[in-house]
């Protein structure tokens, strides 16, 4: 079977920094559903966060402020000594990005160029016009290259192989062949995505299920903070593709049915560069009370203020997209945008280094949660998250192999959990029911942004519970149409919608719990943050008869929790 | 009466199973904004799950859904269907002349192999500034557009050079050459030429322009593939140059 010391989980940014990383000093290879450039990394669009004082607005910005800004962000439940490690590396991590190639645009003294992006104190941004993520993903590509490393395409990721305490491998699906490959190594790094598939009007690709995420569930790794799920501001209405944050960045408004920018009563100072959290909540409340345009589930993002050259120069792509999906070119008329599902804060459970509770396995990136976003991520800190510890992660575990006495262990493992699978497998084409898997996605994607969204409350949420749990038993009865092994992606989503299930479970049941406002997790029932009782992170620990709830201790350097205001 | 349904006619083919490709029709309601990749999805989803095509951002930056859509290629995801209302049926196939792993997904091992072939990374100029390579943004100009390449495959899966010859480096790749030899950070433009300067790289163009007919994102690979022989043809005459 093939073997090497350290495998990677997923080639979006996460994974292809770890990679990259861990290469040159332990033989490593990627295992990816798609090929690296087709990831989700490249979906980001208004760029990436580090403190490098290039904007003469920002030339008195430091780590230290980026640290307070992300802490006050994430509403104090982000790890503070996880954030500063984030912030200090920051500007070497983006250096390094910038000379393997990345295209950043540029200052007129040639540095890389920074933009004013939500809940940040200072232009922080560094972008390349609106597709950051896409050359970050292509540049980090690129290098994977150069430094020759294997890369395993094609291949989902099906079962964790755990023994005792130990990671020893994986199994996957190859979709080329329709056969299952088990994959030993000593470290395994999830670097998987997101799970923003779960909810409807989600900016998310298609890809990101949280299917490999759910498999390291129900093999026994926690996660941490599900409840938190981010609603991007702006995506547009009808398909919820990404309007960037950028947009307003670059000075774009937010109006309502009666032509204001609304956003003077929720956020005075910040305006429409409030966090995205209040910003989302704040559209909402709009729509909800009757000032969407022209009543309906939406607001204008007004850009046609900022002028072709600027729109054409730094906003290309959001441009591109919204002539193509809602035939508006925004040089000439307002986008119609609401907030969609967008990001997933919580994740695997993880220390500082990426590692998970089991030895050898390590997660980065949105399926992970070390956590450094806490409540509520601040736009242009996922990219950064991603390279910052997608490359420690790769680090950490190439040096623990290094050390290890005992190789390639766990061949038994590896084998029971292939026969597993395999039976699974066979017993998901077996089913012969009535119910259509497609159509059970669809209602749990409709519960979970209907009944688990911006705005929370007991009772949907219990429904949301309920519907899930019913949904799992309705799953039972599915048929998976087809049975070929080539290229079977109506097996894989129906394999997936399993997961899918598990994860939607553990975010609603964590939602309920928390019986507070946070941050992203906003209760109609428990208006307030409540520090006294929910200072802390949730765990969720995968039984039968759903989730475990469980909390751990935030950790808190020094800067003590205090009211949010923007 | 306006039309509630659209009619699309997919070629279908299992190489493991069928001994050639086949034609197969599917009438599928019409959803406002809905594109082409949403109708293959209602198609595997209700009508025949074992439809193969490949998806994954359904925005238009992955470059997962290239395929032959109304005779020309096209991303699905961006592509709306109400555009062909007026046509009987909508006729949907892999990309042209690449190997098919099943219905509408294609095998892009070709198309990436041929991409590597260019050293399609950054060979910059070591050791590394502390901080950033200092690129004006005038410098900048000459990579604004290639760097917008997807890696969708449809120019390459469009050229015919590329059809007949297998080494031909073809227009994707040849893009990513321009976008590194134009770059002030890169410091391997003597290497980068001779990568390019033979019969299968940039001579084999003939400067048919299908791939700029079909890029989803506008780009020009045969402008770049012409400068690139400019470079080549200078370089003949005036010798090497340095590139410190």
């Amino acid at each position: 079977m093939p073997y090497h010391k350290v495998i990677v989980v997923g080639s979006g940014l996460a994974g292809l920094r770890a990679a990259i990383e861990a290469a040159p000093t332990v033989d490593t290879a990627i295992v990816s559903q798609v090929h690296p450039v087709r990831s989700h990394s490249g979906g980001a669009q208004g760029g990436v966060n580090a403190s490098l004082a290039n904007n003469p607005a920002g030339k008195d910005d430091n780590p230290d402020k980026h640290a307070y800004d992300t802490i006050k962000g994430s509403d104090f439940l982000a790890d503070q000594d996880a954030v500063e490690f984030m912030t200090k590396q920051a500007g070497p991590c983006i250096y390094e990005m910038e000379h393997w190639g990345c295209p950043f645009s540029r200052t007129d003294e040639g540095r890389i160029a920074q933009r004013p992006f939500g809940g940040a104190g200072y232009p922080r941004t560094c972008f390349a016009a609106d597709k950051t993520g896409q050359y970050m993903l292509h540049t980090l590509w690129e290098r994977s290259v150069k430094l020759n490393i294997p890369l395993y395409e094609d291949r989902v990721m099906v079962d964790l192989v755990l023994e005792g305490n130990n990671c020893r491998g994986i199994i996957c699906w190859n979709l080329k062949t329709g056969e299952l490959e088990p994959f030993m190594a000593e470290a395994v790094i999830m670097g998987s995505g997101g799970s923003g598939q779960i909810y409807g009007r989600s900016t998310n690709a298609l890809i990101s299920t949280g299917s490999a995420l759910s498999t390291c569930f129900r093999r026994g790794v926690p996660l941490k903070d599900m409840e938190f799920i981010q609603f991007h501001p702006t995506s547009l209405f009808g398909t919820n593709i990404l309007m960037t944050e950028g947009a307003r960045g670059e000075g774009g408004y937010l109006i309502n049915n009666n032509g204001e920018r609304f956003m003077s009563k929720y956020a005075p100072k910040a305006m429409e560069l409030g966090p995205r959290d209040i910003v989302s909540r704040s559209i909402q409340t709009e729509i909800n009370e009757g000032r969407g345009i022209n009543g309906g589930d939406y607001v204008y993002l007004d850009l046609r203020h900022l002028g072709r050259e600027k729109i054409l120069e730094r906003l290309p792509g959001i441009r591109d997209l919204a002539i193509n999906f809602v035939g508006v070119d925004p040089i000439e008329k307002p986008v119609p945008i609401q907030p969609g599902q967008h990001y997933t804060m919580g994740g695997l459970d993880t220390n500082i280094d990426g590692l998970t509770k089991f030895q050898g396995l390590y997660a980065a990136g949105e399926c992970a949660c070390v956590s450094v976003h806490g409540a509520n991520r601040l736009g242009g800190n996922s990219l950064l998250d991603t390279v910052v510890f997608g490359k420690r992660a790769g680090a950490v575990a190439a040096q623990w192999v290094q050390t290890k006495q005992k190789l390639k262990e766990g061949e038994a493992a590896i084998q029971k959990s292939m026969r597993e699978t395999k039976e699974r497998l066979a017993g998901l084409l077996e089913r012969n029911g009535k119910e259509n898997h497609a159509d059970l996605r669809d209602e749990m994607k409709l519960t979970m942004i209907s009944k688990v969204g911006i705005f929370r409350d007991r009772k949907p949420m219990e429904e949301a519970v309920q519907k899930i749990r019913e949904l799992k038993e309705r799953y039972k009865e599915i048929t998976v149409d087809s049975k070929g092994k080539q290229y079977n992606i109506n097996m894989i989503r129906a394999l997936e919608l399993e997961g899918m299930l598990d994860v939607a479970e553990a975010i609603a049941v964590g939602a309920l719990k928390r019986e507070e406002s946070r941050g992203a997790h906003s209760r109609l029932d428990f208006k307030e943050r409540d520090d006294a009782r929910f200072l802390k992170h949730t765990v969720a620990t995968y039984t039968l008869k759903g989730p475990d709830i469980a909390y751990s201790p935030v950790k808190i350097t020094k800067y003590q929790p205090e009211a949010r205001r923007y | 009466m306006a039309k509630t349904t659209v009619r699309l006619k997919i070629q279908r083919f299992d190489p493991t199973a069928d001994k050639a490709p086949y034609w197969q029709t599917f009438d599928v309601p019409i959803r406002p904004a809905m594109t082409v990749l949403d109708a293959l999805f209602e198609v595997m989803n209700h009508q025949d799950g074992t439809l193969a095509f490949r998806f994954c951002c359904r925005a238009g930056v992955c470059g997962s859904c290239a395929m032959m859509i109304a005779g020309k290629i096209r991303l699905a995801c961006e592509t709306q269907v109400s555009q062909f209302l007026d046509l009987d049926e909508i006729r949907v196939s892999p990309l042209p002349h690449q190997k098919v792993v099943k219905d509408l997904a294609v095998d892009y091992e070709l198309f990436f192999s041929r991409m590597k072939r260019v050293k399609p990374y950054l060979i910059g100029k070591e050791p590394y500034p502390e901080k950033e390579y200092i690129q004006m943004p005038k410098e900048r100009e000459p990579i604004n557009s290639p760097i917008d390449c997807i890696l969708c495959g449809a120019c390459t899966s469009s050229c015919s050079m590329a059809w007949f010859d297998a080494d031909y480096l073809g227009p994707a790749a040849l893009l990513k050459s321009y976008r590194f030899l134009v770059d002030t950070r890169d410091n391997a433009y003597d290497e980068r030429l001779d990568l390019i300067e033979h019969e299968h790289g940039v001579w084999r163009c003939h400067t048919e322009f299908n791939c700029v007919e079909v890029c989803p994102k506008k780009l020009n690979p045969t402008e770049a593939i012409q400068r690139q022989k400019i470079k080549a043809f200078k370089r003949k005459i005036l010798g090497r140059k340095r590139k410190a």
